[in-house]
């Protein structure tokens, strides 16, 4: 058989998860990764990142909207997929999807929003006409209340919801990493570590995407960059990276020390199937790479413009590195057979329901999304990015 | 008076042609609920295979039966059951060599065996039908069961196609039917064995290497098979708590 070697079970020829399976994780991840670092300066006080609060949110909100499309085009019946909210199973990891990802995006990012965005709300409902009057209006839900009172509660509830939030973040993606983690019979997969690995790359993903939003936006914008922010941003980023790559090898060393009933097949895979993709694309160059440029910041006095090259360079590496690393545990983990006495191939479509086109369509919508949500609550404002929220 | 007239021609026909038990049952049978047809009690049966591994021929007739009772996909990739050669070579069993050239539908080319060094055996394999299935533990929507009597079964039009049941299976039993695009796997001929019949692989295994058992039968010559005989499950460390069991396998088995 073409693509295949050794022998694999009759029922392994197809592939069952496909590139889409691979953008669904690095969807959520930066979507938690983006939450957690505008919580930072929320709930931690660091008022360093203050600049990029509010884009942080819009980013996640953008992408959390996408984040369930991949997962529909893949399934057989996605006409059925609402049965999992109605009469979900309630001993599968999977079954709990649909309620973690509305707590999510209704119970905590979208009441963020808006409880940060009310008094921009409120001051462009009253300042406009029309169709854009009554779009702002219905945004504010109608409620006009702007008092120094009100504007407290506002900002009392926004806190709570972040420190809600926080967990929830964690359980959106730490969820994600259990699906994969609790597979027994895939070795590849089946692991602990995996939510809290998927955890801390959705943490460094996130973190490394509103870095660099910020950074084009800003651009675009023809603003300055609040390098005291980019600094800080980028500090963190070092920080999550280490534990995400410490927590990486010590997964990789742990398998290769114990060399276990599989480890005979997992090292044939990363040695020629994976080599590329997880030794070169992810750990050389989207992990060690970006550790060693932001570490490297840390220890040297580079100017601005150095910083900030450094800095886009360091974070599209790192996203890069990051869906490698989803690629590696979705594709990866299906590319040996449950036998462990053989290997297939994945081989992508292109304008298939699975294939690259879609997977590339579904990539580019969430900074479609963004796009109008910048436009629709603008993340700044002239006075250098005031947050809605007191100091 | 039309609808009456029908009626009656169905019933009489019914009885010229069944059996007395059977014509109660046939209702049950034509809705695809055998289990709840009066002869059937589903709480008296707990079903599970046993599969003699000496015996297996190779014979492929199992897979051929089981394609066409269950209206299986032909082409290769989907499989009901399917059988598995093995060569092993003593020196080196931790790495044997398998072959299963469109799951054993069309059976076994002949192959070498250079001064007879290598030890060649059969495997015929299928769902195990788990007590612990995983693949029904992680199913989102319930749409894979077990029935009470111990076969898991799909209710296709509960599955989702998420695929995660696939991943799941530690056998490699389980496939996703490119007609229905929902799981399909091994029932157990349940449509047979809730009639009485065995199942179409152990009906056509010429050397009766299938054997359809019910542990709940104190008749069954199971228990007295597996009370005298070696035997084992596949993947055991997996705790699946599967219900085919082998005899004479070999520790090369994956």
């Amino acid at each position: 058989m073409p693509g295949v070697e050794g022998f694999i079970y009759p029922n392994e020829i197809e592939l069952q998860w496909s590139v889409l399976i691979v953008i669904y994780p690095f969807l959520t991840g930066l979507v938690a990764g983006a939450f957690i670092l505008a919580s930072l300066e929320r709930v931690f006080n660091v008022a360093a990142v203050r600049p990029t609060y509010r884009l942080a949110l819009l980013t996640a909100l953008a992408f959390l909207i996408v984040a369930p499309l991949p997962l529909q085009m893949h399934l057989g019946h996605p006409e059925r997929s609402f049965e999992m909210m109605i009469t979900p199973h309630t001993d599968s990891a999977m079954a709990m999807f649909g309620f973690v990802y509305l707590w999510y995006l209704m119970g905590v990012l979208v009441l963020e929003i808006w409880f940060d965005y009310r008094l921009y709300l409120v001051q462009t409902w009253k300042a406009s006409t029309g169709v854009r009057r009554w779009f702002y209006g219905a945004l504010t839900l109608w409620s006009d209340d702007v008092s120094p009172e009100a504007l407290r509660l506002d900002d009392r509830l926004g806190r709570i919801i972040t420190i809600v939030g926080i967990p929830s973040a964690f359980l959106l993606h730490g969820y994600v990493g259990f699906i994969f983690g609790s597979v027994k019979a895939n070795p590849w997969w089946s692991t602990p570590l995996m939510p809290v690995v998927f955890l801390f790359s959705a943490i460094v993903s996130g973190i490394a995407i509103v870095m660099l939003l910020y950074m084009a936006l800003s651009w675009r914008r023809g603003t300055r960059i609040d390098m005291v922010c980019l600094d800080t941003i980028a500090r963190y980023l070092f920080y999550a990276f280490v534990i995400d790559f410490s927590l990486e090898t010590l997964d990789l060393i742990h398998r290769i020390y114990e060399a276990g009933d599989s480890f005979g097949a997992l090292d044939f895979m990363v040695k020629t199937r994976l080599f590329v993709s997880h030794i070169v694309v992810q750990i050389c160059l989207g992990t060690i790479a970006p550790i060693l440029m932001l570490a490297a910041v840390q220890l040297v006095r580079f100017n601005d413009v150095a910083r900030r090259r450094i800095y886009a360079v360091a974070g599209t590496l790192t996203l890069i590195g990051i869906f490698a690393m989803r690629w590696n545990v979705v594709i990866g983990g299906q590319l040996f057979s449950k036998s462990l006495l053989g290997y297939t191939t994945y081989k992508m479509g292109f304008a298939t329901r699975e294939g690259l086109l879609p997977a590339i369509v579904i990539m580019l919508l969430p900074f479609a999304i963004l796009a109008v949500l910048l436009k629709v609550l603008p993340p700044w404002s002239d006075k250098e990015q005031l947050s809605g929220h007191e100091a | 008076m039309d609808q009456n007239r029908r009626a009656f021609l169905k019933q009489s026909t019914r009885y010229v042609l069944l059996t007395g038990a059977a014509t109660v049952a046939w209702e049950y049978i034509v809705a695809g609920a055998p289990e709840q047809a009066p002869n059937y009690r589903i709480a008296d049966h707990w079903w599970g295979m046993t599969i003699d591994v000496d015996a297996c021929i190779g014979s492929g007739n199992c897979v051929r039966a089981c394609k066409e009772e269950n209206n299986v996909p032909l082409e290769d990739g989907y499989f009901r059951t399917w059988v598995e050669r093995y060569r092993v070579d003593p020196a080196d069993p931790e790495h044997p060599l398998v072959d299963s050239p469109n799951g054993g539908y069309d059976g076994f080319p002949q192959i070498d065996n250079p001064g007879g060094r290598f030890k060649t055996f059969f495997v015929p394999k299928m769902c195990n039908h788990c007590a612990d299935s995983p693949c029904t533990q992680v199913c989102p929507v319930g749409a894979t069961f077990d029935s009470p009597d111990g076969v898991v079964l799909v209710d296709k039009e509960r599955c989702v196609g998420c695929r995660y049941c696939v991943q799941a299976c530690p056998y490699g039993c389980r496939f996703i039917d490119p007609r229905t695009h929902t799981a399909d796997k091994c029932t157990l001929c349940y449509h047979r064995i809730t009639q009485g019949l065995t199942t179409a692989c152990a009906e056509v295994c010429p050397t009766g290497a299938r054997k359809l058992v019910d542990f709940k039968d104190p008749k069954d010559p199971v228990h007295e098979f597996l009370r005298t005989h070696r035997i084992h499950v596949l993947k055991p460390e997996l705790a699946t708590g599967a219900k085919v069991y082998y005899n004479g396998l070999d520790g090369a088995v994956r």
